[in-house]
């Protein structure tokens, strides 16, 4: 089920991409989208009853227990790649804002509307 | 019009999303044990001692990679080429914020703030450094590592910036931190190149799985890994701050 909501989150995030002129609202909608691929490759590592794949005094070492590790490891790399996206995103918005005093798209010459 | 169209398109997406999907993986039920079926049987049953046997917390010696947490022996062991690639995709992103925004040297003429943020943030403050410094110590123990004790770092900053309204943090001595942390990780890397014969291997013992002084190259990589992060995401936010500033 929480398949279906990560599904949800990247087509939100989608159409907020495609739809929204602002260039804030659009790195949102790009890390809505991040999050909803995130949650997805989270969830088809996890395996019904499943622990945090972690070793501790407490938890016996059966291995049979624990989920996916490969699938946290790789979204790990993922969020922190986001991170970097976002800011560097920002720091664009900013400069534009600076030079044309917008952040719309449109008002800026480089994309027409209909 | 046009967000018609685009409504359309997208759950055209999500029909051809579903389709693709339906044979791969079920969407609504979870697997009952790890997919022995879609990764190699000998990859799944690969043994990390050297004698194959169970892992014991606390009793095992001489793993291979000799980490309690298994994405951390992932993350900077097996994969920690693909690791160095991520750290060096923030380093880019950081030194172009930089550039972009960093330049200017007028600051925000920002209001004082309130008594109850500035005295939690003296108390808060080297709180959460100590903190910070246990999580990406005790990365290879348990939950956490490199990347989340670095952010709370340069959390702790942040809300620095927040109490005081003329602290500004020390630029010159965070981008010595952040590339003489990276010079690290590459000469980490280097040596194992010399040692073992191949890039990052990890050429320390590794110990008995539990300990703090265990898996090898792990902590290390980890702290400078920390401490790259922290100073990072630091610059990021100041410069973000600076530039606000000047409007």
């Amino acid at each position: 089920m929480i398949r279906l909501a990560s599904l949800l989150l990247l087509l939100i995030g989608l159409y907020g991409v495609l739809t929204t002129k602002n260039v804030i609202k659009m790195i949102i909608s790009i890390n809505i989208m991040e999050l909803g691929v995130n949650i997805f490759i989270i969830s088809v590592g996890f395996i019904t009853n499943g622990v945090a794949p972690n070793l501790t005094e407490h938890i016996d070492s059966s291995l049979s227990n624990f989920v996916d590790p490969l699938p946290q490891a790789l979204v790990l790399t993922s969020i922190v790649i986001g991170l970097g996206i976002t800011s560097l995103g920002l720091a664009f918005a900013r400069k534009m804002n600076k030079k044309y005093g917008t952040y719309d798209l449109t008002m800026i010459g480089g994309m027409k509307d209909e | 019009m046009k967000k018609v169209f685009i409504g359309i398109f997208i759950i055209a997406f999500t029909l051809m999303f579903l389709i693709a999907m339906s044979n791969s993986i079920s969407l609504f039920t979870y697997n009952e044990s790890l997919p022995e079926t879609n990764v190699s049987n000998d990859y799944i049953h690969k043994s990390v001692t050297k004698d194959s046997e169970e892992i014991i917390f606390n009793e095992t010696k001489d793993a291979e990679t000799g980490s309690a947490n298994i994405v951390t022996s992932i993350v900077v062991n097996y994969r920690s080429f693909d690791t160095l690639g991520e750290v060096t995709v923030l380093f880019l992103s950081a030194m172009g914020v930089m550039l972009l925004i960093g330049s200017s040297d007028l600051f925000m003429k920002r209001k004082k703030s309130g008594f109850i943020l500035r005295t939690a943030a003296k108390i808060l403050f080297p709180v959460l450094l100590v903190v910070g410094t246990y999580i990406f110590t005790h990365g290879h123990l348990g939950s956490g590592g490199g990347f989340p004790g670095g952010t709370m770092i340069a959390s702790s900053f942040l809300l620095l910036y927040l109490a005081d309204e003329k602290f500004v943090a020390k630029i010159e001595q965070f981008k010595t931190l952040l590339g003489s942390a990276g010079t690290l990780y590459i000469l980490i890397g280097l040596t194992g190149l010399l040692v073992g014969g191949y890039f990052l291997q990890n050429f320390l013992p590794t110990g008995t799985v539990g300990n703090l002084l265990s898996s090898g190259i792990i902590p290390v990589v980890y702290i400078s890994i920390g401490l790259k992060v922290g100073s990072e995401v630091t610059l990021i936010i100041s410069s973000f701050l600076k530039e606000e500033v000047t409007s």
